[in-house]
């Protein structure tokens, strides 16, 4: 497989296998905490999309410069860097969905998502595959925002992206934009992902077996 | 991949550099990024204005010359940069109130609102954070929490306004937020300090009739 396309692999692994929020369990902060509208949710993705590429790109490229002893320190030093410039970026661009998501834009620089691909992952590789694995852990923690903040959106208010969907006669669940609405979403996706895993694991398990059957037939 | 080992001159380099690189960046971000928040920040008081006088259709800003409040002028009808409360008018240019905004310790970090204050019937017609760093999901509720907001609607200030846990009985309580106490007591700590600085000032005022009764 390695073989094959690397970069392709790295980015792919992110959005679905080792999808950050859904398998790994990382970055649960901001999963449960600004996803209850579908925007916040887009936005607070596109602010990690920016702060992981960014630090991954630089963690990369500075990998042989940066002595080990004092690497983490580094890679916090980076990170905060990004946080920073994305906080007055959206303060200067956007000031409504800054002060949605308030303290949660600063908040990215202990995301440990982010951290942890620069110690596991950018520091340790070359430019393109940091870069696709960056893309990749981005695209699948704003996906996966997304679907919560969308499923907490409709459920909770009756309105995707603000647009009313349901008529007058919906009457919303407000517990699903308040915080245990993000609890009880966050745990039914992990169970859904636990079962579609579980579904493909005995299904490989079960072709492997038929297809020994029949070598031993 | 191969990290090299390094002395201790190394590592001290590495790390210097990296923050005088960062420092650069954050400066350099703050400088391009600083006129369009600072006008976004007037826009949004300008808006605030308004929504905590209600009916409100045009204002007037009125600074400090000494002890007095005597009304701003600028070519641009913008708002000044020094401390500033403001007349709020109705369509007929008669004075509503005056939104004064306040700042003070919150539980994290400065909370800045603004406020509706009405001087002939001595009471607070509205209230709204402008920024703050609360908690979120908690102490954050002094912005979100419709019931808490509500309180600011019609809240007398005399003697002072209080805080309460058990739900309000008089005119000038206001219901804490349950687990957000400590920023509920500070949004009524600034605006209890605030009156106190600019009551008598803007009362002065209504009574002389709101400088002249209307914007013209």
């Amino acid at each position: 497989m390695a073989a094959t396309a690397p970069t392709r692999e790295d980015f792919v692994k992110g959005l679905w296998r080792e999808n950050p929020v859904f398998i790994q369990l990382l970055g649960l902060c901001p999963a449960l905490a600004v996803t209850n509208s579908a925007i916040n949710a887009l936005a607070m993705g596109a602010a990690t999309t920016f702060v992981l590429v960014g630090s991954s790109l630089l963690v990369s490229s500075l990998r042989r410069w940066i002595p080990k002893q004092v690497r983490i320190t580094t890679f916090i030093i980076v990170i905060a860097t990004f946080v920073t410039v994305a906080d007055f970026s959206l303060l200067a661009l956007a000031p409504t969905i800054h002060k949605e998501l308030g303290a949660f834009i600063a908040l990215i620089v202990v995301n440990c998502l982010i951290l942890g691909r620069q110690e596991a992952f950018a520091s340790r590789r070359p430019l393109r595959a940091a870069a696709a694995d960056a893309l990749g852990m981005a695209a699948g923690f704003s996906f996966a925002l997304f679907l919560l903040g969308a499923i907490r959106e409709i459920l909770g208010n009756g309105s995707l992206f603000g647009v009313p969907l349901f008529g007058e006669n919906f009457e919303p669940w407000v517990i699903m934009i308040l915080p245990p609405g993000g609890f009880l979403t966050l745990a039914l996706m992990l169970a859904l992902f636990a079962h579609v895993k579980e579904r493909r694991e005995r299904a490989s398990q079960a072709a492997a077996s038929g297809a020994a059957l029949r070598r031993a037939a | 991949m191969s990290a090299p080992e390094a002395g201790p001159l190394r590592m001290m380099g590495t790390l210097g550099l990296a923050g005088m690189c960062s420092g650069l960046a954050i400066v350099g971000i703050f400088l391009v990024t600083a006129p369009r928040i600072e006008r976004n920040r007037a826009e949004a008081l300008e808006a605030a204005i308004f929504r905590v006088l209600e009916g409100a259709r045009s204002r007037v800003a009125y600074v400090l010359r000494g002890a007095d409040l005597v009304p701003f002028e600028s070519p641009d009808n913008g708002l000044p940069k020094e401390e500033a409360v403001y007349a709020g008018y109705d369509e007929s240019g008669a004075l509503l109130g005056f939104a004064i905004p306040a700042e003070g310790a919150g539980f994290q970090d400065t909370i800045k609102l603004i406020y509706g204050f009405d001087a002939s019937a001595r009471r607070v017609v509205g209230m709204e954070v402008l920024e703050s760093r609360e908690t979120p999901g908690l102490g954050d509720k002094i912005i979100k929490d419709a019931d808490f907001v509500g309180n600011f609607r019609n809240l007398a200030v005399d003697p002072t306004v209080e805080v309460v846990k058990a739900g309000r009985t008089s005119d000038n309580e206001v219901d804490a937020i349950s687990g957000a106490t400590i920023s509920s007591q500070a949004v009524v700590k600034i605006i209890n300090a605030s009156n106190e600085r600019w009551m008598d000032r803007v009362t002065a005022l209504t009574k002389a009739g709101g400088g002249g009764g209307g914007p013209e």
